[in-house]
């Protein structure tokens, strides 16, 4: 196994995204107790509003207001139509109601543009290297690590220094006694569903880079890992939750980078073992100190 | 007199199952091959139903039950002169081992049963989102494992040659059997701790019920249900890892989902009702010809189809098409009313 700079840079880029989609996750976890199995397809739908805009040959700005427009507007959709009445279901009923429209979406994509996709390819010269002192870098790799670094921060300062990011902290901490002090559930769960639904606009732009080729499983495999590593983080906390991505995110793009095909080919199996065993070892996650979400009989 | 009213609860499902046999010995060949599908899909969902719908913990897992008890029938049945082309790398015992078409589905069975209660041991303690995401690990650890490791199936390639003995009959026989055990089940004593421990685990644990205990029970009967219907599976059709996968996971859930969770009525009755919606697309995919006109739909609808209503039935009517009841022919007008649960109530 030989350690070059390429990779780390790569796998730290994977890393910095896989972030991005679990703070998406995180943030509706923390306010409705769902976790939306469906992100995944937000963030092709994202893709596909990139690969129409540039086929229609809109400018590149175009394309990514496009790709916002789109998945922001499925998000409070999927909001409206779904988690509001599931809202007092278990969460188990509404992992498998997400999971229903994470299927649905899907089926509605590959129906509509086939098997085959199409390709978002105006932004692919951030997919070129360049050299610093003999080091090949992809651009994408240090735009991906910025604008999460950036994203990061504004989240930060918008849950620690507005009134709707601290009745956001509220209700993830105790959503019943946040509204008995007149925190308004809907608008709270509107901006929680909104933010992660910026987040997921965000992280289609950035996965498109990486891999221009849309098709309908687009960042399906990306959210199972997000998936997991939420959970390894520790899902009911939004920094565990956050670690926990980049986590994941960094340990397979590097393993998968690092280590020859017939030992990364069973790179799922180490890392959904890993998901079981923190489930059952510290069922609130690794980097959290307390009790967790997880009940146990 | 009490047979009066648990009989029936047997016979309608069964009933189900052997109606929709016969209707499809009648219809044309290529048709039949959509009910054989769909009662091999019966058998899945019982398997599935046997365990959450008794325990009302949610599970993602069994699939890679099927897979297993796929794999070990197919493996053990491709005749000895075919297994080097399709399967180079497999294990010397397997290479040299081929057994008949019911003892391998005995052996699926046994194989599924034996990964459930392995699976289960550690896991059974989880419920609720827990368990659902845990057993989601084990699908993808399963499907992980088939689909590179060779020495113990044809890994990337898809089972061919594996005696298509599943037609008509053995894909019914195999759903009575199904039934039969999962109705059996859940009348035994276990089967009933279970269900009272799903209403009220707390109240349960009080009389000195060990949830864990009964939680591993039904995991392992429903793990070796849906070995059997893996093992019926692969005597259907040359499948592979992709087959078992996220997709079907998908749509035998939503079968249970659609059908009712709690009842064997609700999964007999999803099982095939959105069996029949399904074929019914898949004809017109092809383009079908209706007493009104032909209907050629895109190809692809069917999954839109399937999803939207699991989706639909999941927000509107949450107990399912039977409503979670199994049949009785003396309904009592009973009607509990149920206090509105706050928000996420459920921490």
């Amino acid at each position: 196994m030989t350690v070059d700079w390429q990779t780390i840079a790569d796998a730290t880029a994977q890393g910095a995204i896989y972030a991005l989609m679990a703070v998406g996750i995180g943030l509706v976890f923390g306010v409705l107790r769902l976790v939306n199995f469906a992100y995944g397809q937000l963030i092709m739908a994202g893709a596909f509003a990139l690969a129409m805009a540039s086929r229609w040959g809109w400018p590149v700005w175009g394309g990514i207001l496009l790709c916002f427009a789109v998945v922001i507007a499925l998000s409070m959709l999927m909001d409206r139509l779904l988690f509001r009445p599931l809202r007092t279901q278990s969460p188990a009923v509404m992992l498998v109601a997400t999971f229903a429209v994470a299927f649905l979406l899907q089926s509605i994509a590959l129906l509509w543009f086939g098997p085959l996709g199409r390709v978002a390819a105006s932004l692919a010269y951030l997919n070129r290297p360049f050299t610093i002192s003999g080091v090949e870098i992809r651009k994408i790799a240090v735009v991906a690590i910025a604008v999460a670094a950036v994203c990061l921060v504004a989240l930060v300062v918008l849950l620690e220094r507005t009134t709707v990011g601290l009745q956001m902290r509220a209700a993830a901490l105790d959503f019943r006694t946040a509204r008995l002090l007149g925190v308004r559930a809907n608008r709270v769960i509107a901006v929680a569903v909104l933010l992660s639904g910026v987040l997921a606009a965000i992280v289609a732009i950035m996965l498109t880079v990486q891999t221009p080729l849309v098709t309908s499983d687009f960042a399906l495999r990306d959210t199972i890992v997000v998936l997991a590593g939420v959970v390894l983080g520790g899902l009911n906390r939004l920094v565990p939750a956050t670690l926990g991505g980049f986590a994941i995110g960094f340990a397979s793009g590097f393993l998968g980078g690092a280590l020859p095909t017939e030992k990364s080919q069973y790179l799922p199996t180490f890392l959904f073992a890993a998901v079981i065993l923190v489930l059952l070892v510290r069922p609130a996650g690794l980097f959290t100190r307390g009790r967790g979400a997880v009940e146990r009989v | 007199m009490r047979a009066v009213r648990w009989l029936p609860q047997l016979l309608v499902p069964a009933a189900l199952v052997g109606g929709a046999a016969l209707l499809g010995l009648v219809v044309s060949a290529s048709t039949e091959t959509y009910f054989v599908d769909a009662l091999v899909k019966v058998a899945i969902v019982v398997a599935l139903y046997t365990f959450i719908g008794n325990s009302g913990v949610l599970s993602f897992g069994h699939v890679s039950f099927v897979a297993l008890g796929a794999w070990t029938a197919g493996v053990l049945t491709v005749p000895v002169a075919e297994k080097p082309a399709i399967m180079p790398n497999l294990a010397h015992f397997l290479r040299d081992t081929t057994v008949g078409n019911v003892p391998s589905l005995a052996l699926a069975a046994a194989v599924g049963a034996a990964a459930a209660l392995l699976v289960g041991l550690p896991l059974m303690r989880l419920s609720g989102l827990a368990a659902g995401i845990a057993t989601f690990a084990v699908l993808e650890i399963t499907h992980n494992v088939l689909r590179y490791y060779e020495k113990i199936g044809p890994g990337l390639n898809t089972f061919s040659s594996v005696p298509e003995t599943t037609g008509l009959g053995q894909a019914a026989i195999g759903a009575l059997i199904a039934v039969v055990v999962a109705f059996a089940y859940q009348r035994s004593p276990f089967g009933r701790v279970l269900r009272a421990a799903r209403e009220d685990p707390a109240a349960a644990a009080a009389v000195g019920i060990s949830v864990y205990r009964q939680r591993l029970v039904a995991f392992t009967v429903s793990g070796a249900l849906a070995g059997f219907a893996g093992g019926l599976y692969v005597h259907l059709l040359p499948i592979n890892t992709e087959t078992l996968y996220l997709d079907l996971t998908f749509v035998t859930l939503a079968m249970l989902v659609v059908g009712g969770v709690t009842s064997l009525l609700g999964a007999v009755v999803g099982a095939l009702a959105v069996s029949a919606l399904d074929s019914f697309l898949a004809v017109a995919e092809n383009g079908a010809s209706l007493p009104f006109g032909t209907l050629d739909l895109p190809a692809g609808t069917r999954l839109v189809v399937v999803g939207a209503l699991m989706a639909i039935v999941l927000v509107l009517r949450p107990s399912g098409l039977t409503g979670g009841r199994e049949f009785t022919l003396l309904r009592r007008r009973q009607r509990v009313t149920k206090e509105p649960a706050p928000v996420s109530s459920s921490r």
